[in-house]
């Protein structure tokens, strides 16, 4: 057996909206371990989202525990926090979230740049990155200059440059055609062939089904599809 | 990190030139405001406390209104001479008289000294010699001409041991003074003649003794000791009366010239902060839009590892690359503004950049920067990654 890479012990998660509770997140559980390929699928509003949040540790939750790669995440400051998104997760988003201003080669470095890495360093691992997502040769257009498949693959190599512990994909198909999406997809498998973690939030049944594992998650409670 | 800001902050700067030049316009201009304000002041400063310096800044002129029925005599001089602190004590008795040569008859002023009065001011000649000594103790009907009164009798023709009549007595010419370019002799006549101080009191209309002399210290640092010497020596020689007498020291006016001046410099300078000030809150201004125009930038850069310290630092890194920036282009745009000012002065003024004010600005700068960028990037840091990705601009 693996190690355990995410470990959710009942974890709730409150909202305040307009004056009513609504529970995000109610005593959910999960584990992961390393190297596996798991989607979470969920209708829009069933918490899939915050889950993805508190997992990301972008958010923290109210209750119950959080252990990422070992690492209590509910005792760490806003600065030690950073720096586990930093080294641990690479973010995959629907839509895309990469910086106009800048050229893909310059989106995939921005994580090196808050680890303080010598230029030198930075230079290689952001080549080593775009040549996995096989755009070397298109490191120097701006991110309007790319297709939407092309601004998928710059953000994945932003994700993998670090060598996170965990891809934590959301929605990563949402804004593109269905022939692209398969490709994103299948660069998904691939990374998770080489021994990628890989955490992938959709809502669409067809993509959840081709991960090694898949999770329903509904009214914030998690329900686990055992499969052979 | 601090270079990764700076590029970054290069960056942003760039990717909006119009409004990023029109930001820095309110730092331009306060900074020219601020350096070419205070350089005019300093460089005409300058000059004119160079101009007062030609004048003797170690010199006391000395004024007698009232002799107490003893005119002061150049025994009395001599006397004062013999104080340590004392150097030179020269008389200067003036007398409006007719000067004749040829056919030009013209009015003149003409001065009764001594020989030290030319060595206190340094004078050089043109043509022949100062008075001497000899000329004192003899009374010898000898003249000294300015420049100008050497051309208005003589012309082209050498005045050199040529006869002119003052007040209808001969004078033999025995020198002419270098041209006097100092403030002062632009204020007063500029016909001006010479003559031992022995001779003046000989001839009519001047009696009385003397009433105008200089003094200079025996050493230039001791001016106060030599002012202290001449008073007590008047106080005593005037029947300590001390309306009777006067004593105007040169180095009080530059004083006075300094006090002024720098006055003029701070009431200018703090105007012109202000209006850096003005641009400082423009500068605060677009800084507050920027943050929530990035919002979802911040967001981004949170969720890649970027922490508070991190934002906080490229926002406050780019209101402050913008207010050097606009600081450096003031500074350069002053050098040019004050070459001009010296174009159009025409030579008379060299205005020059004061070093001390352009520092003065960019500390100004690196302060504006500091203090009305520091809340926009405040405010940048204190985003919540979340709500900052979900962000639509």
């Amino acid at each position: 057996m693996n190690k355990l890479m995410i470990e959710l012990h009942d974890v709730s998660k409150i909202y305040q909206v307009g004056g009513q509770e609504v529970r995000a997140l109610d005593q959910a559980s999960l584990t992961v371990r390393e190297g596996e390929f798991v989607s979470i699928v969920g209708p829009s509003g069933s918490g899939k989202t915050t889950m993805m949040n508190i997992i990301g540790c972008l958010d923290v939750a109210d209750s119950g525990q959080y252990i990422l790669d070992g690492l209590p995440i509910d005792r760490y400051s806003d600065r030690e926090l950073a720096a586990i998104r930093n080294r641990k997760i690479g973010f995959v988003f629907q839509g895309f979230n990469l910086l106009s201003r800048l050229t893909a080669e310059a989106n995939v470095e921005l994580p090196l740049i808050y680890q303080r890495l010598a230029m030198g360093d930075r230079k290689k691992l952001v080549n080593e990155a775009l040549q996995r997502v096989d755009l070397y040769d298109r490191r120097k257009h701006k991110p309007q200059e790319l297709s939407g498949g092309q601004q998928q693959r710059v953000a994945i190599a932003r994700a993998l440059v670090t060598r996170p512990s965990l891809l934590l994909a959301d929605e990563p198909t949402g804004n593109l055609d269905s022939k692209t999406g398969a490709e994103i997809i299948e660069l998904f498998h691939e990374l998770h062939q080489s021994g990628n973690t890989i955490l992938l939030i959709t809502h669409n049944p067809d993509i959840a089904k081709t991960a090694s594992r898949m999770v329903h998650i509904f009214d914030g409670k998690v329900y686990e599809e055992a499969r052979a | 990190m601090i270079f990764q800001s700076i590029r970054m902050a290069f960056d942003s700067i760039t990717a909006n030139k119009i409004r990023s030049f029109l930001t820095m316009l309110g730092i331009i201009i306060g900074v020219i405001a601020l350096v070419v304000l205070v350089s005019l002041v300093s460089s005409a400063s300058d000059s004119v406390t160079e101009q007062v310096s030609t004048l003797g800044t170690d010199l006391l002129t000395t004024m007698v209104f009232d002799d107490k029925g003893h005119p002061l005599k150049l025994a009395d001089l001599d006397q004062l001479k013999s104080n340590p602190a004392i150097g030179q004590a020269a008389p200067l008795v003036q007398t409006l008289v007719t000067a004749r040569h040829g056919y030009t008859e013209e009015p003149a002023t003409l001065y009764g000294t001594l020989p030290s009065y030319g060595e206190i001011h340094h004078w050089q000649m043109r043509q022949g010699r100062f008075l001497k000594t000899s000329d004192i103790d003899n009374s010898s009907y000898v003249v000294v001409l300015s420049l100008e009164a050497a051309d208005k009798f003589f012309g082209q023709s050498d005045p050199l041991n040529e006869t002119m009549m003052l007040n209808g007595r001969p004078f033999t010419v025995v020198g002419v003074l270098e041209e006097d370019t100092s403030l002062m002799s632009v204020m007063t006549t500029s016909v001006k003649i010479y003559t031992p101080f022995t001779v003046l009191t000989r001839m009519s209309g001047v009696r009385g003794g003397i009433s105008n002399f200089i003094v200079t210290p025996s050493n230039p640092r001791s001016m106060d000791e030599a002012e202290e010497a001449l008073t007590s020596f008047l106080m005593r020689r005037l029947k300590e009366d001390d309306s009777a007498f006067f004593i105007f020291n040169q180095s009080n006016l530059m004083s006075v010239v300094g006090m002024v001046t720098d006055m003029l410099s701070y009431l200018l300078g703090g105007i012109a902060a202000i209006s850096l000030l003005v641009g400082g809150i423009g500068i605060m201004n677009i800084m507050l839009v920027s943050v929530t125009e990035r919002t979802k930038e911040i967001g981004i850069r949170k969720a890649v590892g970027a922490a508070r310290g991190s934002i906080l630092f490229q926002f406050l890194i780019e209101a402050l690359v913008i207010s050097l920036m606009g600081c450096a282009i003031g500074i350069v745009l002053s050098f040019g503004l004050l070459r001009v000012a010296t174009l159009i002065a025409g030579g008379l003024i060299a205005f020059r950049l004061s070093l001390g004010i352009v520092l003065i600005a960019m500390g100004f700068a690196v302060i504006i920067g500091v203090l009305f960028g520091i809340y926009p990037a405040y405010k940048a840091a204190g985003k919540h990654p979340i709500e900052a990705l979900r962000y639509e601009g």
